[in-house]
């Protein structure tokens, strides 16, 4: 009896193994960037070409940005949920509009409504690059002194939104 | 005029960059795409692995070295970007662990192996069932 209960431990032990590996989704891979400063950048602001804005605009704030593109499918998913929240005015979003048409993307917020105070423009995908962007939509959550708090990959949940992004902007606000 | 203009294209294109366009694919090689994720840059055909491709070109370009073309990219999208990650903490089990478990493996074997010699022989039949054998098989020729 004895001599079956090491193969078993180790059966289990490998099975444990593999339970938790199904949990894990192989496409979010880490962000380097969380803890770090945003990168910064210096870009122009979709719908008003003379304006530019970069993240250092937004010292002193806690906000959101938002990576999409009117060609992504996901962020049509997670949009209602970015429009509802900008309604509350809990924190402000700020769009970049990563390898996108000017005009795609502006008939894409006329028509599904536009959460963003603005949305920049990386038409070549560069500062998608600087930020680690490989999926689109993406979003970060960037504290009063600049430094990345959060990554969402992918589009944001309402599970998402309650319990990671809203408390830990309630945190950093104080 | 094709073949002329072929073998001029040969005989004037610059030096070194052969070489150079050796490297940049050995780069993307070595490079993950974070969209198809078991393609590297160089095999990918994700627009995002074009992007990329497209930085790394530039980065030889500008005379980086290897290292620091891949320093910049860790940096953005993390040790997942390399196929070869390198040694630390987070990563030692991934390393470390398929010597220890042929370390294991070769143990249990070597214990096991010694355990079947040390066993005690069979005990030999004792005069009574010898007996016994006899009568039911008859008398047996043993060498």
């Amino acid at each position: 009896m004895k001599r079956f209960l090491w193969p078993l431990a180790i059966f289990l032990l490998l099975v444990g193994f593999l339970a938790a590996g199904l949990q894990l989704n192989p496409r979010e891979v880490p962000s380097p960037l969380v803890g770090r400063p945003a990168p910064a950048f210096e870009l122009p602001v979709l719908q008003q070409a003379d304006k530019k804005f970069a993240p250092s605009d937004m010292r002193g704030k806690v906000w959101l940005l938002n990576v999409w593109a009117s060609w992504c499918e996901s962020c049509r998913d997670e949009h209602p949920l970015l429009v509802e929240l900008s309604k509350k005015g809990v924190l402000p979003i700020l769009g970049l509009n990563y390898k996108d048409k000017g005009a795609d993307a502006e008939r894409w917020l006329a028509q599904f409504g536009n959460p963003y105070q603005l949305s920049v423009v990386d038409a070549d995908g560069r500062i998608g690059i600087d930020y680690g962007v490989y999926g689109v939509p993406e979003t970060y959550l960037i504290d009063a002194e600049g430094v990345i708090r959060f990554k969402q990959i992918g589009a944001i949940t309402p599970a998402v939104l309650e319990q990671k992004i809203l408390p830990l902007a309630a945190a950093l606000k104080k | 005029m094709k073949t002329l203009l072929f073998i001029a294209f040969i005989f004037f294109s610059p030096p070194g960059n052969a070489n150079e366009e050796q490297r940049i694919r050995q780069l993307e090689e070595k490079l993950r795409c974070l969209v198809c994720q078991n393609q590297s840059l160089a095999d990918s055909g994700a627009e995002l692995a074009g992007d990329l491709r497209r930085q790394v070109r530039e980065q030889v370009a500008a005379g980086k070295s290897d290292e620091e073309i891949i320093e910049f990219l860790v940096q953005r999208y993390g040790d997942f970007v390399r196929y070869e990650p390198p040694f630390k903490a987070s990563t030692a089990l991934l390393w470390i662990g398929p010597f220890a478990l042929l370390l294991a493996a070769g143990a249990t074997l070597v214990v096991v192996l010694r355990r079947r010699r040390n066993a005690p022989e069979e005990p030999a039949l004792s005069p009574d069932d010898k007996r016994v054998v006899d009568r039911v098989l008859g008398p047996q020729d043993r060498a």
